[in-house]
């Protein structure tokens, strides 16, 4: 292997350019995602392709290649075709004779399956406005690269920053110009990585510690997934640059287990890193030294809390503890630790090979760069959207997302996660970045967007969010541990109608408590969907009080299904009925038995005739 | 420390630099609420009670965990957080479901004051209500029980279990309301690794973990606390006993965090061990007996009787015809007063007592190398230590609290702990290296190990020659005692004693600990000589965080020996042999005292076999089952003309006596005892003694006015003044000076502020002296028919002849029985399954024990605890004595096993 070894940026560049060339037979190009697409039989079309193509005898000229997240989820399983960038959805193993044979073999776009847009379909991926609206730079690599193969990344220019950096650039100038780029941590606070990095490197001691946060909790959150699955490289580059700015030699990846395959991929990766000297002693030459581990953990929300996780990494049950004293000081077995969440990592690159004024003309005034988001609920196109900071909530749901499916109102957003808050319509046209989110009461977080319509009971809503939060409350500290167990209590009373209009300023007043008295972000941001809602639709929730009722028709407690006079008696709602409540002769008005009745609201849907209300 | 300066509710205070807002303030007298607080903790910031405003901080900061800094403008009582306070307390009160009116912390709980003083919501307290609680990791449990409904999950037990015991037997489970605090996967308490130390139970702030045997005998606000010392080993750790006047009862032990030694801390002994002083079997009055058959008597009765066979005895055989022996679980005074009987009244120097079984060789030996017989250094210096070297100690579980220093050493200071014992003891898992060397062969190793030193030149040339002297006897004795010469003896490889060595002889400053199993054996003066030629070899004797270190193994041990409780020595080690020493006794005792040594332990034993011993006194002693080969001893018992017992229980041994004498126990008297870092303290009388017991001096001193010798003081006070008088270490001690804090002899003046190490400047004896010392084998090697080495000592649970430990109902739970620990190869070619009953047996005797299987002892050597009667491991023990210290060779003879 010693020979494989890159000992300075000319051996990189040179690689590049060799990786190149050993592609020149290749005329096209499958792409296929083989992340969450899998989930839907991905393999078994790549494997189609492979043995098709061989068939044919265009395996040699044709490559099959699968990829990371190519974006657009609500279209799996995706097959993207290069040259032609053409995005083929929904594929199965029976479509792919007439891919190759079309489009493959001729150049032909196949309608049938690309993305269609006010009925037109429209061929190029580029073209498609959920792409066409994004800057997709971060997550530029995922669904074009193999991200087991290191010479896909490499070919891409991947480790060319990082080699640079560190064998041209001293440790405090890298560190300036994150400071200048203004990069901000993604994991959710957008503290300034470029500060985080020059406590860790400022703190005294021979011994610090790098770890990359991967613990990505929050429900429906996955660009941190998407990015070790699709592009591991990028985050280890971006690693690098970091350990060797704040003097680390051993860097640690903190997985969750529930992403085995990014855990795969990032291991594959780091073994391809070493071998070719990218990892490990003397990198590139530089005498800069540097490793990396993987950790899965176990599955505990708290632990992507950051003193959580190192406490996990340690052995200890993960539970936060108070800051100071910081990581940066006192983190990993007690020695200087910097830890940044993946796609914080994955930014880095992109920071100095733009330059820090290239970087930091993307986005608003004090948010820089892009932002990706996990977009999904009541839209169209759900899925993973990178937009530089600064986008409006209406590009993100209407332009890029494609709106709200079945013609339905647009309600609200929670942004964040379940730390998050809920943003009502009104603010559709602000833009968002860390700090005018905080202004509403929402949070960055991950980048979690979940989109809300006129279904969605957001008394409802916030339970939910609280129940998960409070449920994932690691039990340390009191107000955390017990206090959102008693919102939780309040909010579900208020649900079944049991609610007091005193409740609503007792939550407020306890929340604001929570907020400001819990140990660690968990207990200080659980509060907020219930802050959020409570600030932005108040309305609904007196609704639940004094008129018992559920605008949403979510509340099963608050929901009464009467048949009315108009009931023509077509029979539709008994035949949905899953517990045979409904009785009635053909044409004549139907009864409902209210004791025995689940609420399940399938007769509502089903009724053609408004002939049920609720 | 530097000075900070700041300010808090407008007040100006000063701290130190890296002290926290509440610890800074507490020392200021400013009360902040805190619950999750404990000062011998990592502060957690858990409850956030403590949450204050700090001028310039955009949030809120709790007081436990942020260090104060020059100009800080601290809030603890703005309207904002007394308000979040009263949140916090209201949510804490809706998760504690206790009653305070059953409550045993009833008036002692920070919960119910706070609640008081921030006015909880009487809805909120109302909503209270006792619930069923499912069985948890405490059900069942004799020791403690854990109340979840009382628990705040502040996590100090945890803590305390993970970061001051270190045992981490102790976790939360589930998360958010559904917390607990359980063991690892929720198994019973005495299946886990828990030690039983209760610190779980010292440091939780309400009631929900408590003594299940207090459970109901008083609550905190009716019981009375009585400032202490534990009767158990010899770490002397300061104990409040908490009883109950109204009953007379003992109900529980407390230790106040912050105090010396033992900063709060207490080991199962000291937290579940004094049931015994409530017991139904304690002795209440003298017994007489007659035909066979003990009767009640008088006390005028008894002490006639005592006095008069006595002197009968004495005028018919002669005073050397009568032997006593003293006790290491009495006090200073009692000591005293015993010898002095002995002394001046009967008028022989045979007075004994435990310490021979344990450390006289100790004594023996270091007085021979340094001049002073007792641990040179202080408990506290172990936590600072760069190197400790422990040969022979069970350190964790003989000197529990002893050892929470050492783990603090290790792991907050980075100390490296070397360990040398036969068996893998408790302690090897903080340890940066074990060797185990045979049982009987530690001469050989540390001759090995001082030949690998001088051969590396790793000696401390300066010491050597500023303070030493017959250096070159050592060189040339352990010239040719190889590691490789060693290994064949001690079984250990050669290049692990180099390298053990080279850690030891390295370090900055290393300091050795032994005990036992350095002392209990006939080359236990050798093992001793040996023990300090290394520690002077390395130049580690006379300053801080060194020395040799022997850990005395009972309360009072050591102020036996300080008191004379020996037949060579009259208080303060002043010999009897020496004729000055003679006139300033008898002028100060007004007695003629005998000019030569008395008879020891065993020989005292053994002089009844021929009728040179006629007579015998035994103060708090337990021959019975303490001495080795108990065979021969019971015999003796039997066959002495008369026997004298005082104690506080009918013993194995009273059980022989013609005149049983019953005493009070440490919980009903008054007193000093001396502790193994030569502490003198307090003793204090929290209960009145059971019927009709009498503190043991004054029986001593009834007795020797009924033998015409007027003995009498106004109180145990006045004993320590006379001690003061004629015993030089002890001149500087009175009770208003170690009223709170005891000091350390030697001690020599009433403006002396004592000793923390010894041999400072000099040696006691001038120079410190190297002997030469040859290694010689156990008396008893293995046979065909006894092939394996039987090796004894202490185990945590019990103590002693477990006349006190074994009435306790959580030790008995935890550890019922005795056993044998024999390694897993031989159990497994003789068929012996763990926990099978076996027969132990050695020339001298047999008994019938469980089989431990195990892998922490070696093949071919078996090891035995010694306290229980119904197995008693001195049935097999020989009586080989120590030429010198007469000490018996407890920890090794040889023995057979069987599967029966």
């Amino acid at each position: 292997m010693a020979e494989k070894k890159i000992k300075s940026l000319g051996d990189l560049t040179a690689l590049a350019g060799k990786i190149s060339e050993s592609k020149k037979n290749i005329k096209a190009r499958v792409l296929i995602c083989m992340t969450g697409c899998r989930a839907l039989g991905a393999e078994l079309v790549a494997n189609e392709f492979r043995e098709k193509l061989s068939a044919a005898s265009l395996d040699d000229s044709v490559e099959v290649v699968e990829v990371g997240c190519i974006g657009m989820c609500a279209m799996a399983p995706l097959v993207l075709i290069e040259p032609y960038d053409v995005l083929y959805g929904k594929i199965r193993p029976k479509h792919v004779d007439e891919i190759i044979s079309a489009t493959i073999e001729k150049g032909e776009i196949l309608d049938k399956f690309v993305v269609k847009e006010d009925g037109k379909p429209v061929a190029k991926i580029s073209d498609v406005s959920f792409y066409k609206q994004q800057q997709r730079q971060v997550l530029g690599n995922c669904g074009r690269i193999d991200p087991r193969q290191i010479d896909d990344a490499i070919e891409k220019g991947g480790y060319v920053s990082a080699v640079k950096a560190i064998t041209e650039t001293a440790p405090d100038q890298i560190i300036e110009d994150l400071i200048k780029a203004g990069l901000r941590g993604r994991g959710g606070a957008g503290f300034p990585a470029g500060l985080k990095w020059k406590f860790a490197r400022q703190a005294p001691g021979d011994e610090k510690y790098l770890i990359c946060n991967a613990d990505e909790g929050d429900p429906g959150a996955f660009m941190d997934r998407a990015l070790l699955e699709g592009d591991p490289h990028k985050v280890i580059e971006g690693m690098l640059v970091a350990a060797y700015a704040i003097g680390a030699s051993h860097g640690l990846m903190y997985v969750r287990a529930e992403y085995p395959i990014a855990v795969e991929h990032v291991k594959i990766a780091i073994v391809q890193a070493r071998e070719y000297g990218l990892l490990g002693g003397d990198i590139a030459g530089s005498g800069f030294s540097f490793d990396l581990e993987v950790r899965m953990g176990a599955g505990a929300f708290v632990c992507g809390e950051e003193t959580a996780l190192i406490g996990s990494l340690e052995g200890k049950r993960g539970m936060p503890t108070p800051r100071p004293p910081f990581p940066a000081t006192c983190g990993y077995k007690g020695k200087p630790t910097n830890i940044n969440n993946v796609e914080t990592f994955a930014n880095v690159p992109l920071v100095l090979s733009m330059g820090p004024d290239g970087y930091s003309s993307i986005g608003t005034e004090k948010s820089k760069g892009t932002k990706i988001f996990a977009l999904a609920g009541k839209v169209k196109n759900t899925g993973l959207v990178e937009v530089p900071m600064g986008a409006t909530l209406r590009q993100i749901v209407y332009e890029i997302g494609g709106g709200i499916p079945d013609k339905k109102e647009f309600k609200g957003a929670q942004l964040g996660g379940p730390s998050g808050g809920c943003i009502p319509a009104e603010y559709l046209d602000y833009p968002i970045d860390y700090d005018s989110l905080q202004e509403l009461g929402a949070i960055m977080g991950s980048g979690g967007l979940i989109v809300m319509d006129e279904d969605t009971c957001m008394v409802d809503i916030a339970r939910y969010f609280l129940d998960f939060t409070q449920s994932e409350s690691c039990g340390k500290c009191t107000p955390c541990r017990v206090g959102t167990a008693k919102m939780l209590k309040m909010l579900e009373a208020i649900c079944r109608g049991e609610g007091k209009e005193s409740d609503l300023d007792e939550l407020e007043r306890l929340g604001e408590d929570i907020r400001k008295a819990s140990l660690c972000g968990l207990g200080q941001t659980a509060p907020n969907p219930v802050l959020s809602t409570l600030r932005y639709f108040r309305d609904e929730y007196l609704e639940h009080i004094r008129e018992k009722t559920c605008r949403s028709g979510v509340c099963k407690d608050l929901l009464h299904y009467v048949i009315l006079d108009v009931c023509v008696g077509c029979g539709a709602c008994k035949k949905v009925c899953p517990v045979d409540v409904i009785a009635g002769e053909k044409k004549q008005v139907h009864t409902l038995d209210q004791d025995k009745c689940i609420k399940c609201g399938q007769c509502y849907q089903t009724c053609k005739f408004k002939a049920i209300s609720r | 420390m530097s000075e900070i300066k700041f300010n808090i509710n407008g007040k100006q205070i000063t701290g130190s630099g890296g002290q926290t807002i509440l610890e800074a303030a507490l020392d200021n007298g400013i009360e902040i609420p805190n619950l999750c607080h404990d000062p011998r903790l990592v502060p957690s910031g858990a409850c956030r009670l403590c949450l204050v405003e700090v001028e310039g901080l955009n949030k809120d900061v709790t007081a436990c965990t942020h260090k104060i800094s020059d100009g800080m403008v601290v809030s603890s009582e703005s309207e904002e957080v007394r308000g979040i306070r009263k949140t916090i307390l209201e949510l804490l009160f809706t998760e504690h479901q206790g009653q305070c009116a059953t409550c045993d912390d009833n008036g002692e709980c920070n919960l119910q004051r706070y609640a008081y003083e921030y006015q909880v919501s009487d809805e909120i307290i109302g909503q209270c209500q006792p619930v069923e609680h499912a069985d948890n990791y405490t059900t069942g449990n004799k020791a403690l029980e854990y109340d979840p409904g009382k628990c705040i999950r502040c996590g100090r037990c945890i803590r305390i279990c993970d970061e001051v015991q270190m045992d981490t037997a102790l976790t939360f489970m589930n998360r958010a309301g559904k917390t607990e605090v359980t063991t690892a996967f929720e198994m019973p308490l005495n299946e886990s690794t828990c030690e039983l130390c209760g610190q779980c139970i010292s440091t939780c702030p309400t009631g929900a973990l408590y003594e299940r045997y207090a459970k109901g005998k008083g609550a905190c606000q009716d019981l009375k606390r009585t400032m202490t010392t534990c009767a158990y080993c010899g770490v002397g750790c300061r104990i409040e006993l908490n009883t109950n006047t109204k009953t007379n009862q003992y109900v529980r032990s407390t230790s106040p965090v912050g105090i010396i030694p033992n900063d709060g801390n207490l080991c199962v002994k000291g937290r579940f061990g004094f049931e015994f002083v409530n017991s139904d079997e304690r002795l209440t009055t003298p017994l007489i007996k007659r035909d066979g058959k003990f009767e009640e008597a008088t006390w005028d009765e008894a002490l006639d009787l005592v006095a008069n066979r006595l002197s009968e005895i004495k005028a018919k055989h002669g005073a050397d015809s009568i032997g006593g022996l003293s006790s290491a679980k009495c006090t200073n005074e009692d000591n005293y007063v015993f010898q002095k009987f002995i002394r001046a009244v009967i008028g022989t120097n045979n007075v004994d007592h435990c310490a021979r079984l344990c450390h006289a060789s100790t004594v023996a030996g270091l007085i021979k190398a340094f001049g002073s017989g007792a641990m040179t250094n202080s408990i506290d210096e172990f936590k600072k230590a760069d190197c400790v070297f422990v040969i022979g100690s069970n350190t964790t579980e003989a000197h529990p609290v002893l050892a929470l220093k050492i783990k603090d050493g290790v792991v907050n200071n980075g100390a490296r702990v070397i360990i040398a014992d036969p068996r893998e003891i408790d302690l090897v898992r903080f340890s940066k290296m074990h060797i185990s060397q045979k049982p009987g062969t530690d001469v050989a190793l540390l001759n090995a190990i001082m030949n690998v030193i001088i051969s590396e030149g790793l000696e401390d040339k300066k010491f050597i020659e500023d303070r030493t002297e017959d250096y070159q006897l050592l060189v040339e004795a352990v010239k040719d005692c190889t590691p490789e010469w060693a290994e064949p003896i001690t079984t250990i490889p050669a290049d692990d004693i180099r390298e053990f060595a080279r850690i030891f002889a390295t370090a900055s400053a290393a300091s050795i600990v032994y005990s036992m199993g350095i002392t209990q054996h006939s080359t236990g003066t050798d093992n001793v000589l040996s023990v300090a030629n290394l520690a002077m070899l390395t130049g580690n004797v006379g300053r801080e965080c060194t020395g040799v270190n022997p850990l005395r193994g009972q309360n009072n041990v050591q102020g036996a020996c300080d008191l004379g409780a020996l037949p060579n020595v009259y208080p303060g080690y002043q010999s009897v042999e020496i004729e000055a020493n003679k006139d300033k006794f008898e002028a100060a005792w007004n007695a003629k005292l005998s000019p030569t040594k008395g008879q020891t332990v065993v020989e005292l034993m053994h002089g009844v076999e021929d009728g040179s011993i006629r007579g015998l006194y035994f103060m708090g002693e337990n021959p019975a089952l303490s001495d080795p080969n108990l065979n021969r001893t019971r015999k003796s018992l039997e066959d002495v003309e008369f026997l004298v017992v005082q104690d506080i229980f009918l013993t194995e041994s009273a059980q022989y006596a013609d005149v049983v004498l019953p005493a009070t126990s440490f919980a009903e008297k008054d007193g000093t005892f001396t502790n193994t870092e030569r502490r003198v303290q307090r003793v204090r009388k929290a209960l009145d003694g059971p019927g009709n017991s009498r503190d043991d001096w004054q029986i001593v001193c009834d007795i020797a006015n009924r033998m015409g010798y007027p003995m009498s003081f106004a109180d145990a006070s006045a004993i320590t003044d006379e001690i003061a008088g004629i015993s030089p270490i002890y001149g500087g001690i009175s009770y208003d000076r170690i009223d709170d804090v005891g000091l350390q002899w030697p001690c020599l003046d009433k403006n002396h502020p004592g000793t923390k190490f010894l041999h400072k400047d000099g040696f006691s004896r001038g120079k410190g002296k190297f002997h030469a010392v040859k290694f010689l084998p156990p008396k008893e090697r293995e046979s065909k028919d006894y092939p394996f080495v039987l090796t004894t000592g202490r185990q945590l649970y019990q103590f002693h002849t477990g006349t006190m430990s074994r009435k306790s109902s959580a030790i008995d739970q935890k550890s019922p029985t005795g056993y044998v620990e024999i390694n897993t190869a031989d159990a497994k070619r003789l068929g012996i399954e763990d926990g099978e009953k076996v027969e132990v047996s050695s020339i001298r005797g047999k008994v019938v024990t469980p089989a431990k299987v195990t892998d922490t002892i070696n093949t071919g050597w078996i090891f035995m605890p010694f306290h229980y009667h119904e197995a008693p491991a001195n049935m097999l023990t020989i009586d080989a004595l120590d030429p010198v210290a007469k000490i018996p060779e407890y920890k090794a003879c040889a023995a057979a096993v069987k599967k029966i």
